[in-house]
């Protein structure tokens, strides 16, 4: 295959990747991976390192139309990502010391957590919660606006969610992913955020979390501009796309879909990456 | 957190926000179809290795190197060029919202988003753990 065909290919995948990513919350950057290394034959590094372009793209893309709703807290956000990004240097420094191979193992597992998680039913604390004292002081409580007007909500267990967004900010760097499903898992079950405002506000968050590794990939020759152009433009061209549909789709069809698409990919790679294939 | 200093409500931030991260995707994403376009023009008949990690040559890898590359208009440069500002729009983002927290006052964010800031700037100039 010719650099042009594979282009339009990778073109093609990643624009799929990031309308399925933005609607669902999990991030194209998941799926961008095991697209490029399973189905195209790329080397890890490059697809982890596109992967990360990918994810920043992503959170930029759909976090420009997503503030406007006024859906995401930006106080929860910006707390959060001391722990993302320190996790996120940790994870990305971690990497240059991992073999390929568990990195494919360790890359199947998150899949399949993701898969899971994405599939749970979002169980939201009701408005009349007591509020949290540690959330209280550093003014977390907000407001989001719903079919009835301005609904306000109390965050709770800040530090559980910390400690929660360290473990993604690690899986981030080391994985070149979003670790979108960790960040809403610990938003909305662990400080019990509305579904809407955890699933924006972990979007909004995976860009800076994802620019705090790829320094360190740019610096080791990870990311290739023949790869990184048609995931980026891709990527970004579905992102658009999914933060125009979001406020009027139901998304759960699509996360079943997505699921059992991340699944199968989760299995591969771990076969993959046992058999030393990747 | 409301009106607590002239105008500047958290909805008016957020969507100044929402703008810079905005412009900042357009601006990057048109220099990466340009070069994109240069790139292709030149070497999409050839086939690509990808399927072993050799890494990108010094010059892709530091940003001293890609802005050289880039202004001598090569493709893969200068697609690495706005790669380089899709990375730092979510810096931008953060260096705005230090300025934005402290017009509203609030001291407690200003500390927690310069620590945000340093740690990027850490990893951004190819610090590691």
């Amino acid at each position: 295959m010719t650099i042009l065909g594979l282009t339009a290919l990778v073109f093609c995948g990643s624009l799929l990747a990031g309308l399925v990513g933005s609607l669902t919350g999990l991030g194209g950057g998941i799926i961008i991976t095991p697209l490029l290394t399973l189905l195209l034959g790329v080397d890890i590094h490059y697809a982890i390192g596109a992967a990360l372009v990918s994810v920043i793209a992503t959170s930029s893309g759909a976090a420009a139309a997503y503030v406007k709703e006024g859906f995401s807290n930006i106080r929860i956000g910006m707390l959060m990502e001391i722990a993302t990004t320190t996790g996120a240097v940790l994870g990305a420094s971690l990497a240059l010391h991992v073999p390929t191979s568990a990195i494919a193992v360790i890359f199947g597992l998150v899949l399949i957590y993701s898969a899971a998680m994405s599939l749970r039913a979002h169980d939201v604390g009701d408005a009349a919660d007591k509020p949290d004292a540690i959330a209280q002081a550093l003014e977390l409580d907000s407001t989001y606006p719903t079919s009835g007007g301005l609904k306000g909500y109390h965050v709770h267990h800040v530090v559980t969610g910390s400690c929660l967004m360290l473990g993604a900010g690690i899986l981030s760097g080391l994985l070149g992913i979003g670790s979108g499903a960790l960040k809403v898992i610990a938003l909305d079950e662990a400080m019990r955020i509305p579904f809407k405002v955890s699933t924006t506000t972990s979007n909004f968050m995976i860009g800076v979390t994802a620019a705090a590794s790829v320094g360190l990939y740019l610096k080791h020759g990870y990311i290739d501009p023949g790869l990184g152009m048609p995931v980026m433009l891709g990527v970004l061209a579905g992102a658009f796309l999914g933060a125009r549909l979001l406020p009027r789709m139901k998304t759960s069809v699509l996360r079943h879909a997505f699921s059992a698409v991340i699944a199968i990919l989760a299995v591969e790679m771990i076969y993959h990456g046992l058999t030393g294939k990747l | 957190m409301d009106n607590k200093s002239g105008g500047w409500t958290d909805q008016r931030i957020e969507a100044i926000i929402g703008d810079l991260l905005r412009a900042g995707v357009v601006f990057s994403g048109a220099i990466v179809a340009i070069g994109g376009m240069v790139y292709l023009i030149h070497q999409g008949n050839t086939v690509p290795h990808y399927g072993v990690f050799h890494g990108e040559p010094s010059d892709l890898r530091s940003v001293t190197g890609i802005v050289r590359d880039g202004l001598a208009r090569r493709g893969r440069g200068i697609i690495q060029l706005g790669l380089l500002f899709l990375i730092a729009t979510p810096v931008a983002r953060v260096v705005f919202s230090i300025f934005a927290f402290a017009v509203q006052r609030d001291w407690l964010y200003v500390v927690v988003t310069l620590i945000v800031l340093a740690v990027l700037m850490f990893s951004l100039t190819g610090g590691q753990v």
